[in-house]
């Protein structure tokens, strides 16, 4: 019974941190965004902004409802709901670290582990087009009706690419768990270059890693392919005609995505939660970040630009410095290691995304399409078929 | 404490898939709830201008529901033959090491059997979005035919 009684623990925890994430991703784009166009971004609701993402929740959430007549009804109401509840499932197999033992009960910190994980995950991301393709034609309007077309053409599209470059981390894996997969990867070479699929020696993965990146941008609508969104043709694509949280539904969609496509490249590219240097060095490296960042912060706190600063920014620092205090006690290590590392690499990549929406221009749609049959199908192959071609000669 | 003691890794086919399907419960209440709660909570003023679709402020002409470009379905259907051809990889990839080099050139056979679909797709124009190649395409075909 008491298995039940965890699993029930592990889903609260996994799913209040997944909602917090989600909430302050959206600040996190806001801020990094604005800082690379040398603007300061939100600013004026809590410190530093911090407590935007609530206010936008009750903004969004008392906004008027509108039920326009000419919306076929039920798949109106029903896409906004396929689209973030499928989001929301994904992050229920991703494997966040090792088997650990708390008070002598053994569990693993992941909240199931399926044996058919990725397929799992394919499933439900081929199933999210219907979110947007019935969003498109239900609304009734046009530019929805273009925006959904483009935008499921699109997704299947990228999908091809996505499905085939998974198979060849697969082929050095040889098990669909994504725990099995993490395992795979444990180990250094030499030492010190950790066995990550992209460091494996069979065919180096990391073009893999890079088309696998590319289709999920595709798949996740992000800027250089979020041509749905594309504010200057087609208004806001398939979402005109949604308001108050119905289209705040779209957005945390697609940052649960987000978070989702970054977990799964984690797991299968970049070692799961296996740390960068081997295991004596590894352990120092996530107090010694806090306290640089205590430290900065501290510094930012005397060398105030506005008045407040004084206050919020020593306030930021002794929260550093009691993380760094937690994750520098070795009896929390077992806990506390696999997270940080994890984070740290899906942080990493969601920190990438938003940087290449602040850099890259969008794609024109029919380039788009080409590349993603004429290009990124092929390379998947020929990446997929080396792969193979290594792992049976080695 | 001794309780604890008592609890096991999951080892049948249910006890795996019921934290999932715990997830999948969760998912459906907090989207039932979010579309729920903001249909209760705003104000709610009628007004025929805001029922208009949304045209860029211009009275929309006719229905949305009309024909579109046939380039959109094409792309379905042959999205459905290759997904099925990169799922039939995923037993192969598991069973791999086993099999090796034979499992090797068997997959190539077959993928080289799809990719001449492909390219008979590729050619044919079907992968090609861009207007303006398909008329320098049939330019070029119309002088061909008169030389």
């Amino acid at each position: 019974m008491n298995f039940y009684i965890v699993s029930l623990i592990k889903i609260a925890l996994v799913f209040a941190i997944f909602m917090t994430t989600l909430a302050y991703l959206q600040w996190v784009e806001r801020k990094v965004l604005a800082h690379i166009q040398s603007r300061t971004g939100p600013l004026r609701v809590g410190p530093h902004g911090l407590m935007q993402p609530l206010a936008d929740v009750f903004k969004l959430l008392t906004k008027e409802d509108l039920l326009p007549p000419y919306v076929s009804r039920f798949f109106y109401l029903l896409a906004p709901f396929i689209a973030v509840s499928l989001a929301l499932i994904a992050i229920s197999i991703i494997p966040f670290g090792p088997e650990i033992d708390v008070f002598g009960y053994r569990t693993y910190m992941q909240i199931s582990d399926v044996n058919v994980g990725i397929l799992f995950i394919l499933a439900i991301a081929a199933v999210s087009v219907y979110g947007v393709a019935l969003a498109g034609w239900s609304s009734n309007n046009k530019y929805s009706l273009l925006g959904g077309l483009r935008s499921s053409a699109q997704m299947i599209s990228y999908e091809l690419p996505f499905t085939l470059v998974i198979v060849s981390p697969l082929l050095l894996a040889n098990h669909l768990s994504l725990r099995s997969i993490v395992d795979s990867q444990a180990g250094y070479y030499l030492g010190f270059i950790p066995r990550w699929s992209i460091f494996q020696i069979p065919f180096p993965q990391i073009f893999a890693f890079i088309i696998f990146m590319i289709a999920g941008f595709a798949e996740t609508n992000r800027v250089p392919f979020d041509l749905p969104e594309a504010e200057n043709e087609l208004v806001a694509g398939f979402h005109t005609e949604y308001s108050s949280m119905k289209f705040a539904c779209f957005f945390m969609a697609e940052y649960a995505n987000m978070v989702t496509i970054t977990c799964i490249a984690t797991t299968l590219f970049l070692g799961g939660w296996h740390p960068l240097f081997p295991a004596p060095y590894s352990n120092w490296i996530a107090p010694l970040v806090f306290f640089v960042a205590a430290i900065l912060c501290f510094i930012a706190g005397v060398q105030n630009v506005r008045k407040r600063d004084r206050y919020t920014f020593p306030v930021f620092g002794i929260a550093f410095l009691i993380l760094a205090a937690i994750f520098a006690v070795p009896l929390f290590w077992q806990v506390t290691m696999p997270i940080f590392w994890f984070c740290a690499k899906v942080g990493f990549l969601l920190f990438t995304y938003i940087w290449v929406r602040g850099t890259l221009p969008r794609f024109r749609y029919d380039q788009l399409m080409k590349f993603a049959w004429t290009f990124l199908f092929p390379c998947a192959l020929i990446n997929l078929l080396l792969t193979a071609l290594f792992v049976a000669v080695f | 404490m001794l309780l604890w003691y008592f609890g096991h890794m999951p080892t049948t086919y249910a006890e795996t898939w019921f934290p999932v399907l715990i997830q999948i419960l969760i998912a459906l209440a907090v989207a039932s709830a979010m579309i729920g709660l903001s249909a209760l909570l705003g104000r709610h003023v009628r007004d025929p201008i805001k029922f208009m679709p949304y045209e860029s402020g211009m009275n929309p002409v006719g229905n949305a529901r009309e024909r579109f470009s046939v380039k959109f379905y094409l792309v379905a259907m042959v999205f459905i033959l290759f997904d099925i051809e990169a799922i039939f990889l995923y037993p192969w990839a598991v069973v791999y090491r086993q099999l090796r080099l034979f499992a090797f050139f068997e997959m190539l056979l077959f993928i080289v059997l799809v990719l001449c679909g492909f390219f008979y797709i590729w050619k044919k124009g079907v992968l090609d979005w861009s207007s303006d190649e398909q008329r320098r395409q049939q330019r070029e075909a119309e002088i061909r035919r008169a030389a």
